[in-house]
């Protein structure tokens, strides 16, 4: 870099220490969409038509008794006084009361997510090595058998909307040839083998609804990197095509491999609910869901807002990953 | 929120039994309503006692109509959950006979009233012990009846209340006066929320140690919730498994699925189209019970073009009830005939004619009504299920009479609040009331706010009031023939066919009732089902 010609500082720093400018712009930015999305459930919330007092009431509301829910749950103060006054409560560690059922958000919430990272966690152990394992034998015997074999049944797995496919696993392994547990509901007093046992089916299958991505993506990105002058140099000189993937291919191929991981990633825990529902499994996407219906806004806030985070984490590590496993970046001259 | 907890009944039209019924009450009335606490009337001899129960074993239920937002307190309950979960906890002071729909005795064992019907004496047994051994008191049912019945009140039960002006103890019994005489008062308080509590759940509204056959063992809303036995149940005659767990599967198919397969023992809400299907299924039994509910298409009789009998009467004959039943039902339920009540109710009127399909008497009285152009009906499957097909047939069947309906199909989410009650012409649905007083009271008085067909008849409102009061059974039973025939005739009530509630059990299961009172065996399939060996 020049260092005569004058720069602002950040830019220096960028020239400097382009990594950790990077990632710490990464970092702020994430905090950025944060706030943005917080703004936007809070707005899309207050935009939502019906409210909770003449849901809770029914049809026999009062407008006096509405007012004096309306006022009890604070609801009279102006939208961006509640707006500050969620965001205070957050940053407290505080999610609020249900209005529903008056119960502390945090508590429920710890459990939901807790059994809804139980369940992505379970489908994403099996479903990334499995679907990156998948993508590399498919570029090893590329348009051969094995290739158009495994296409065909990711494929096929995809085109099959999950609540078909949850369908399916349970006229099999339920009722037809009863060797599964079902349904899958977990609950508090379980132990972890228990749990795991009981969550087998809707493991997968998301584990089905996820690998034709991922697999697909890896198996793109690698034979785009195939054509490239050094694969063919290493194809010269002698190396094995397995090793020569694995070496050199794989590497300049993770950054959108790192992208798709983390979507599935992200669509296993905040994208579930159809499975949720089918298996009866008390995860986040139905307590969201049964938190609409009644219009418990805070619980669907609090829910709202734990999804974009996810969402926002998974995404802010998959580009952190993508540029240390880029080796420009990593090692800058 | 709407009540639209299914409620339920018989379809024979036993007239023995009727007979038998209305004679019963005629004498209790004579006798200044005082019913004893003889063994003989418990609800559970009633039971088509073929076999003993046999006690023992862990049930479990798959229900539907469970929320993570569910709380315990019982002045809340709403959905089948719930209301199952309040009847195997707790106890009410009344019950109902499954059959007749009478009231019977539970932790009241006796009750008299004045010869108005204002002012009510009830009995409380002396050997019922809550789940921690401690004795039920006067107190506890006090404080209950006043907790739910407070003005400001958040429970569902306060519109039941409403005319009850004070809750007292009085040498040991409970006496309730009323502002305006009801002889109806114990079929009140069979109501669903009103499960006696400790000190009424003035302390904590969410205590559930109760009198009822199981103890709570867990609740997780909305997911799953675990029940022991009352080892000391002062009625030796329910509750026969050791443990019961429900669990929340409000997925249809999920819940076939969980019975087919042998995961649960019962489910509930079975879809009219799949319950032929299941039941060929080996080792699966389909429980058919006839209810109070009702599918219905409203007319707001105050707003044009409604405000035209010809035309509202146009529009009755041009619904082909019989097609309906079969094809929105699969047969599973029971013609209506556009009044609001059927046999599950007591003191129904007998001998009104059924209203058939006639498309020349439509059309005559459509033309009489001077409407032209199409008639918008608004409809959605959040209002019952096969609603929308429901509209499809009533336009075909109203085309033939040459009416045309306009479908206009509405979103599920918030159909109750924007739509019901709010537009003029719309399909709705009705779970079951207690007594016919509350049926009517509820959607034809013309001061009610859910007097979703805005029926305003002076005479008729005199006649409900009039009845409500009336402890001579034969006049009352009266007054509530010609009181249907005027809703019938002149209302905006379209109701072509009540629903029967639709469960399935496993073939080991025992006990079931068909309970006239509501669904789910009126809420005690905890209390009545066991498990044959």
């Amino acid at each position: 870099m020049n260092d005569h010609i004058p720069v602002f500082p950040l830019a220096r720093l960028h020239g400097r220490y382009p990594l950790t400018t990077r990632i710490v712009g990464r970092l702020l930015l994430s905090l950025v969409l944060l706030v943005a999305s917080s703004l936007l459930i809070f707005g899309g919330i207050e935009a939502l038509p019906g409210d909770f007092a003449t849901t809770y009431l029914g049809q026999a509301a009062t407008p006096q008794a509405v007012a004096n829910i309306r006022a009890e749950l604070g609801l009279d103060a102006p939208a961006y006084a509640r707006y500050l006054d969620w965001v205070a409560g957050l940053l407290h560690g505080d999610f609020g009361h249900s209005w529903a059922s008056g119960q502390d958000i945090g508590a429920q919430l710890g459990s939901r997510l807790s059994n809804s990272l139980l369940l992505a966690g379970a489908a994403a152990i099996i479903a990334v090595p499995l679907s990156i394992g998948l993508g590399l034998i498919a570029v090893l015997y590329r348009d051969r058998l094995i290739d158009r074999l495994i296409n065909l049944f990711s494929l096929a797995a995809v085109s099959l909307p999950e609540f078909f496919v949850a369908y399916l696993l349970i006229l099999w392994l339920v009722v037809k040839n009863p060797v599964a547990a079902f349904p899958a509901t977990v609950y508090a007093s379980m132990g972890l083998g228990a749990k795991l046992v009981t969550i087998a089916l809707p493991v997968a299958t998301l584990v089905l609804v996820v690998i034709a991505h991922m697999m697909r993506m890896t198996r793109a990105a690698i034979i785009n990197v195939m054509d490239s002058a050094y694969m063919e140099t290493a194809a010269l000189k002698g190396l094995s095509r397995w090793r020569a993937i694995l070496r050199h291919a794989t590497p300049n191929a993770l950054a959108p491999i790192i992208n798709v991981v983390a979507l599935n990633l992200a669509y296993l825990i905040v994208g579930v609910v159809v499975v949720e529902v089918v298996f009866v499994y008390p995860g986040m996407g139905q307590y969201m869901v049964d938190a609409v219906t009644v219009r418990d806004l805070p619980v669907v806030q609090a829910c709202g807002l734990v999804f974009a985070a996810i969402y926002i984490l998974l995404n802010m590590t998959a580009d952190i990953l993508s540029v240390l496993a880029n080796p420009r970046l990593r090692h800058p001259r | 929120m709407k009540n639209r907890i299914p409620a339920t009944c018989k379809t024979s039209h036993d007239n023995v039994q009727d007979l038998g019924r209305r004679r019963f009450l005629g004498s209790a009335a004579a006798a200044g309503f005082v019913l004893s606490a003889s063994g003989l009337l418990l609800p559970s001899n009633a039971r088509a006692a073929d076999e003993k129960p046999q006690r023992g074993g862990h049930l479990k239920l798959g229900l539907d109509g469970g929320q993570t937002t569910d709380i315990l307190d019982p002045g809340t309950y709403s959905g089948s959950t719930m209301f199952v979960v309040g009847f195997t906890w707790g106890d009410r002071l009344v019950t109902t006979d499954p059959q007749s729909g009478e009231a019977l005795p539970s932790l009241a064992e006796s009750w008299s009233s004045s010869a108005d019907a204002k002012v009510w004496t009830f009995k409380l047994r002396q050997d019922v012990r809550f789940h921690d051994g401690s004795p039920l008191a006067m107190n506890d049912v006090v404080q209950t009846l006043r907790r739910h019945s407070d003005k400001d009140s958040k429970s569902a039960a306060l519109g039941l209340l409403e005319d009850i002006e004070r809750i007292e103890e009085q040498n040991g019994d409970l006496v309730i006066t009323l502002k305006n005489g009801n002889a109806d008062l114990p079929l009140l308080l069979t109501d669903y929320h009103l499960q006696i509590q400790q000190n009424g759940g003035m302390d904590d509204p969410e205590n559930v140690i109760g009198t009822g056959p199981y103890k709570l063992e867990s609740f997780e809303p909305g997911v799953r919730i675990t029940f022991t036995r009352n080892e000391d149940d002062w009625n030796e005659d329910r509750g026969f498994v050791d443990s019961v767990e429900i669990l929340v599967i409000n997925d249809n198919t999920a819940r076939i699925a969980a019975l087919s397969s042998g995961k649960v023992h019962f489910i509930n809400s079975l879809d009219p189209k799949t319950m032929k299907l299941l039941s060929r299924a080996p080792n699966v039994e389909t429980l058919s019970t006839p209810g109070k509910g009702f599918y219905s298409f409203l007319m707001h009789g105050d707003t044009a073009p409604f405000d035209n009998n010809d035309l509202r009467m146009a529009l009755k004959l041009a619904v082909d009830r019989q097609a309906m039943l079969d094809n929105i039902l699969g047969g599973y339920g029971t013609l209506g005939n556009d009044y609001p009540v059927n046999d599950a109710y007591a003191l129904s009127p007998t001998g009104i004619p059924q209203r058939e399909y006639d498309p020349e008497k439509a059309a005559f009285h459509y033309k009489k009504s001077g409407h032209e152009g199409p008639i918008s009906l608004r409809t959605s499957n959040a209002a019952f299920s096969g609603a929308v097909d429901a509209a499809v047939l009533f336009q075909s069947t109203a085309k033939e009479a040459g009416i045309t309906l306009d479908i206009k199909r509405e979103p599920d989410d918030g159909y109750w609040s924007n739509v019901w009650n709010k537009k003029p012409f719309c399909a709705s649905y009705w779970g079951g009331r207690p007594t016919q007083d509350i049926r009517y009271t509820t959607t034809q008085l013309s001061t009610s706010t859910w007097n979703d067909t805005r029926y305003k008849n002076p005479d008729f409102d005199r006649k409900l009031l009039e009845a409500r009061a009336e402890t001579d059974q034969e006049k009352r039973a009266a007054l509530y023939q010609e009181m249907a025939m005027m809703v019938r005739d002149n209302s905006g009530l379209i109701l072509p066919v009540f629903n029967n509630y639709l469960n399935a059990q496993a073939k080991n299961v025992k006990g079931w009732v068909d309970d006239l009172g509501n669904d789910l065996s009126n809420g005690q399939i905890a209390s009545r089902l066991w498990l044959a060996a």
